[in-house]
């Protein structure tokens, strides 16, 4: 297909985009429920099972076979709605989006049109300015609805495994019918310069939201959460522009590098004279650039009726005010609540966000540890143990008590924290509390002076050339004197003490 | 009343086990008079005899009837508690799911096709231990009246082999005219339990909509469909709904209560104070003279047995029809949808190098009748954009005033009756590329689908004009389906009494 | 309603998937329109003040709990497939040559 690269040639900047153009920007973000079985019917969710082995004459659309509502999806989306400031509706209906495609058994899906359960709701994002300051943006959002999910499909043949070009093509339906919520944003519009971050941020806010409410496990890498976004660009003042829809943009750095390279390729075309197509486009992680796909000017017509195989959702508004009760704060505001009480900037929050421990932080300062402790602890040592075993932090069986305990022992001087390292290493591997590891590894710092003397004089006839430069006066020398010595004493030295004796023992002063 | 609690049954063919009513055949069963596998061999004995001219059964299921009606000897032999209809033989209309056994709904498009699962009416026979016979024949998809529409070749009527059987389920009607089953499941979107019925002079029963469950029924129209009994007496066809009927979970639609006692129902056969109404609008232009005659003469017979005849004004009836001709098409075009040759069926490639599109279009072109494609085109046009609040919105408004109707008649009298077809079975070919013309045998029957309430037929007499089969309706308020039993066999039982046999008796041997 | 004309015959048929021959397209687009006149009398009905019915039943919240249930082996799920490859369902190429 020729017409699937016609790259514009002149190209314009971002900056030199936004002088002459206002984007407007609209994000339709699909999440995947992690409910344990699909939306209508009892197969399992589990992700990477073989192909075709969850699925059942539900949701292969056998002739014959009927849905059943998941009540947890309704519950999810319910509590989704109720986190995005949305109504939710009292009575409303699944209807039928009919179109043909090998991915969907039935040929339609069951989804909402014009009865969608949540509607009319907001999230502030915090948007970061190029300075590092940060600004409020509210996105509006129009609606939430539950659909479900289509099944798979793997391209053969052809050169590029894509689409284009493929021979024929396999469908594994173990995804098809997996609950799927899709949340639709009001048009976006006066975020000029930062449309991108906006977007960025907004799906990043709602991945957080959906996360603290344990309603999916939103991992953009395995496709349960995917972003469309729709652009628009219109000379500042005049009516919205042509519309195109930049279909599933999978990762947050995308869903910015996306919308950035659209409003880039449609100022380049707006300057030529040209006209925007409303049509699918189509991201590439690789290029960072989107290609044309199915023009949307022979619009489909989805023949949306109320699907007659289900009955009416009516929420049972006491029910609804119940889960609204359980709604955690928004996580940024939480967060942004947090690094004031802890004194850190929003950036320490943002790494400790992005190393997965803020919550194990929040857990040890819950515990009675110092907020900048156990900050110290998690996104550093403990982290690493983490790494280094390869699991998440949050399985490392660490307590806030040790922590405590491991924090008290260096400030009486007890401990350092080299081997406080050790301290917890032992601990992770199950040898015990603290103390015992301490005890068991005979990890306490060495206070015994002549221990340290008798290692200081072993050290230096070891090293007879640099006990001889320390004499001379080269005080920098003693640094491998107390290497030494750490050594020799497995790191269980105060070292700046060491450091004291050896200048002492060679008679010279630091 | 001298109805026994056998039902009425001819005392002359005591020996001859075809003949018998299904209470007769279990009791007999039940007492060891005959076994299950000799009651089982008659019938197969008669399908091989007569089914080449009648052409009832798509499929003779023979090894597994006889291997299910040996286990009920042997379970009767161990003193195991039988079921009511224990050992009894029926006739399954082909759209219903059935594992392992050929299901193809009267179409090339599911020809080959073997369910891996069981619709749950299929569990509920097999749990009460009847026999299933083998599959019926029946209009390609449930779309039409007479059976011409099926793929693989007509029905023929037993009362002349020349003329149709009705439809869609002429196919299991034919069956129990022709004595191959006693017992049979049709299904009833605009009337194809109850026009076979009416047209070959046994007796239909379209249960309360949600009263049966539909899991496994391959949906045409899911808001209309319902499956029901088909048998020679309408205490046979209470035994028999009252083992398909009841809650079922994988059916979003089910109704979650009591199923009336219509066994009770049909037992006591008393119309005694009964208000019986007169629907103005289901008589008159349109009905043949010989139609009418036989059901004023069983009005009278009403009357006699004591009923209050009253006429009822329902005028929205006269819409029922088109609204029918709208949500029916509506509902299938999306239903059929799923039989595209990819997952499971006929798949038309020619030359292998076509794509997708083409070969869905191309195997939905050859693997689909007219009729078929008519309803499909139909319904596509009346649920496209700019055309639904013309057509679908509008016939659903029309089903609510029908609904008004029925509820505002149901608050005069107890039970409502009409003629049940307009005309008896007409010639083979008569109208078959006339769709209007087909379309008016479900004039009478259609009102009852659209508003989800009750109705039965039974044979009242032939008509004076052909000697042919005619029927009469009752139609009952939702969930009320036993006082169509307490009217049904009421009637019968009078009939009986005057004629000193079942209707059925007087069609010529085969 | 005005008469269903040859082309509207053939958009609704390439919606829903049917690749009618020419002759056929003449046929139904006469038949569709002897149907949709007669069934137009629906439109001419005054029904502004109308709820519009699409089911016959007044249930709400039919739901099941969240459970998993096995459903068909891998053997059975593919048994009835045209086509298969590797586990999956082979089906033609999506995109028609343009």
């Amino acid at each position: 297909m020729s017409s699937a690269h016609n790259h514009v040639t002149t190209t314009v900047s971002f900056d030199e985009a936004l002088t002459r153009y206002d984007p407007v920007i609209g994000l339709e973000v699909h999440v995947e429920l992690g409910t344990a079985s699909k939306m209508f019917c009892a197969c399992s969710t589990e992700f990477g099972a073989p192909p075709n082995t969850q699925v059942c004459p539900v949701c292969l659309a056998l002739p014959g076979a009927m849905p059943v509502i998941n009540a947890k999806a309704v519950e999810s989306i319910i509590r989704m709605g109720l986190a995005l400031h949305c109504s939710i509706a009292t009575w409303c209906r699944m209807a039928r989006k009919n179109y043909f495609y090998p991915d969907m058994p039935k040929n339609f899906q069951i989804s909402q049109y014009d009865e969608p359960i949540c509607t009319d709701g907001w999230l502030d994002v915090l948007v970061p300015n190029e300075d590092g300051s940060t600004e409020l943006v509210r996105v509006e959002i129009e609606r939430v609805h539950l659909e479900e999910d289509t099944g798979k499909l793997t391209h053969a043949g052809g050169a590029t495994g894509r689409i284009h070009g493929a021979d024929y093509s396999l469908v594994d339906y173990n995804r098809a019918g997996i609950p799927l919520v899709e949340i639709v944003t009001k048009p976006i519009t006066g975020t000029a310069a930062l449309a991108p971050a906006v977007a960025k941020a907004y799906v990043a806010e709602l991945r957080d939201i959906m996360r603290d409410l344990g309603v999916s496990d939103v991992k953009m890498e395995e496709g349960s959460l995917r972003c469309d976004a729709n652009l628009s660009l219109n000379i500042p003042g005049d009516a919205w522009g042509t519309r195109t829809e930049t279909k599933n943009v999978n990762s947050l750095r995308s869903v910015e590098r996306a919308v950035r390279s659209e409003i880039e390729r449609q100022a380049a075309v707006l300057d030529k004279g040209g006209v925007i197509r409303q049509e699918t486009r189509h991201f590439h992680e690789d290029t960072g650039v989107t290609t044309p796909g199915r023009s949307k000017e022979e619009a489909e017509d989805y023949r949306y009726f109320p699907e007659p195989d289900l009955v009416p959702i009516a929420p049972d508004p006491a029910w609804v005010e119940k889960l609204r009760a359980s709604i955690p704060q928004q996580p940024s505001l939480r967060r942004a609540g947090l690094a004031t009480a802890w004194g850190i900037s929003a950036f320490d929050m943002e790494s400790l966000v992005n190393a997965g421990v803020l919550a194990l932080v929040e857990a040890a300062v819950a515990d009675g540890v110092a907020p900048d402790t156990a900050r110290k602890w998690w996104a550093g040592e403990l982290l690493r143990q983490a790494n280094d075993r390869g699991v998440p932090p949050q399985e490392l069986a660490v307590t806030g008590a040790d922590i405590l305990r491991v924090d008290e022992l260096i400030a009486t001087g007890a401990l350092n924290d080299q081997l406080a390292r050790q301290v917890f290493d032992g601990v992770l591997l199950g040898e015990g509390s603290v103390d015992d590891v301490v005890a068991a590894r005979g990890l306490g710092v060495v206070t015994d002076e002549t221990e340290l003397l008798a290692a200081i004089d072993q050290a230096l006839a070891d090293q007879p050339e640099v006990a001889e430069k320390i004499r001379a006066g080269k005080i920098a020398a003693a640094g491998a004197i107390v290497g030494g010595v750490m050594k020799a004493t497995r790191g269980r030295a105060d070292a700046s003490r060491v450091r004291e004796l050896i200048l002492s023992r060679c008679e010279v002063s630091g | 009343m001298n109805s026994t609690p056998k039902g009425p049954v001819n005392p002359d063919m005591a020996a001859d086990l075809i003949r018998q009513s299904a209470r007769v055949l279990a009791e007999a069963i039940k007492s060891g008079e005959v076994s299950a596998r000799e009651v089982t061999q008659a019938h197969l004995d008669r399908i091989g005899a007569v089914d080449e001219r009648v052409h009832a059964f798509l499929h003779v299921d023979t090894d597994a009837a006889l291997a299910h009606a040996d286990r009920v000897d042997v379970k009767r032999a161990a003193g195991e508690q039988l079921g009511d209809l224990a050992g009894v033989p029926l006739a399954l209309k082909d759209i219903l799911a059935m594992k392992g056994v050929p299901t193809t709904c009267g179409s090339k498009i599911l020809q080959g096709w073997l369910p891996p699962y069981d619709s749950t009416i299929v569990e509920r026979l097999r749990a009460a231990d009847i026999i299933i016979l083998g599959k019926t024949n029946m209009d390609e998809f449930a779309m039409g009246s007479s059976t011409e529409y099926s793929a693989y070749g007509p029905s023929h009527n037993p009362w002349d082999l020349n003329r149709i059987p009705g439809g869609s389920g002429g196919g299991s009607a034919a069956a129990v005219a022709a004595f191959e089953a006693p017992l049979a499941i049709g299904t009833d979107t605009g009337g194809s339990i109850r026009q076979p019925a009416a047209l070959t002079g046994t007796v239909g029963v379209k249960p309360t909509y949600g009263s049966v469950s539909r899991y496994g029924l391959v949906a045409l129209a899911s808001s209309l469909d319902q499956a029901g009994p088909c048998a020679r007496t309408v205490l046979d066809a209470a035994y028999l709904h009252s083992v398909i009927a009841g809650h079922d979970p994988h059916d979003s639609t089910s109704i979650n209560a009591a199923v009336p006692d219509v066994v009770a129902a049909a037992m006591k056969a008393d119309v005694r104070g009964l208000r019986i109404g007169l629907v103005k609008q289901l008589s008159g232009a349109g009905y043949q003279p010989g139609v009418l005659q036989r059901f004023n003469e069983a009005v009278d017979v009403l009357a006699q047995l004591g009923a209050e005849i009253v006429e009822v004004d329902c005028p929205h009836f006269d819409e029922a029809m088109s609204a029918y001709y709208l949500i029916l098409p509506s509902e299938c075009s999306s239903n059929l949808a799923r039989f595209d040759g990819m997952r499971y069926g006929l798949r038309v490639q020619d030359g292998g190098d076509a794509g997708v599109e083409t070969v869905m279009a191309d195997t939905r072109e050859m693997g689909f009748g007219p009729e078929v494609k008519r309803r499909i085109m139909l319904g596509t046009y009346a649920l496209s954009s700019g055309y639904y609040d013309a057509y679908y919105g509008q016939a659903q408004k029309i089903r609510t005033l029908i609904i008004e109707d029925f509820t505002r008649a149901f608050g005069q009298v107890d039970v409502l009756v009409s003629p049940t077809t307009p005309t008896t079975a007409f010639p083979l070919g008569e109208k078959v590329d006339d769709p209007l013309a087909m379309y008016l045998n479900d004039i009478a029957t259609i009102p009852v689908n659209l508003a989800g309430n009750c109705a039965l037929s039974l044979p009242i007499g032939l008509s004076p004009a052909d000697g042919l089969p005619v029927g009469l309706q009752v139609m009952a308020p939702t969930m009320a389906d036993d006082r169509l039993y307490l009217v049904g066999a009421a009637l019968e039982s009078a009939l009986f009494d005057r004629w000193g046999h079942l209707l059925i008796e007087e069609a010529p041997a085969l | 309603m005005s008469g269903i004309t040859r082309a509207e015959v053939a958009h609704l048929a390439h919606l829903a998937r049917l690749r009618l021959a020419e002759e056929e397209i003449d046929h139904f687009a006469g038949q569709l329109d002897v149907i949709l006149q007669s069934v137009a009398s629906v439109s001419q009905i005054a029904t502004q003040d109308i709820t519009p019915t699409s089911h016959p039943l007044p249930l709400v919240n039919v739901t099941r709990a969240d459970v998993v249930v096995p459903g068909l082996s891998h053997a059975e799920a593919l048994a009835a497939a045209p086509a298969v490859e590797d586990g999956r369902f082979r089906v033609p190429r999506i995109l028609d040559e343009e």
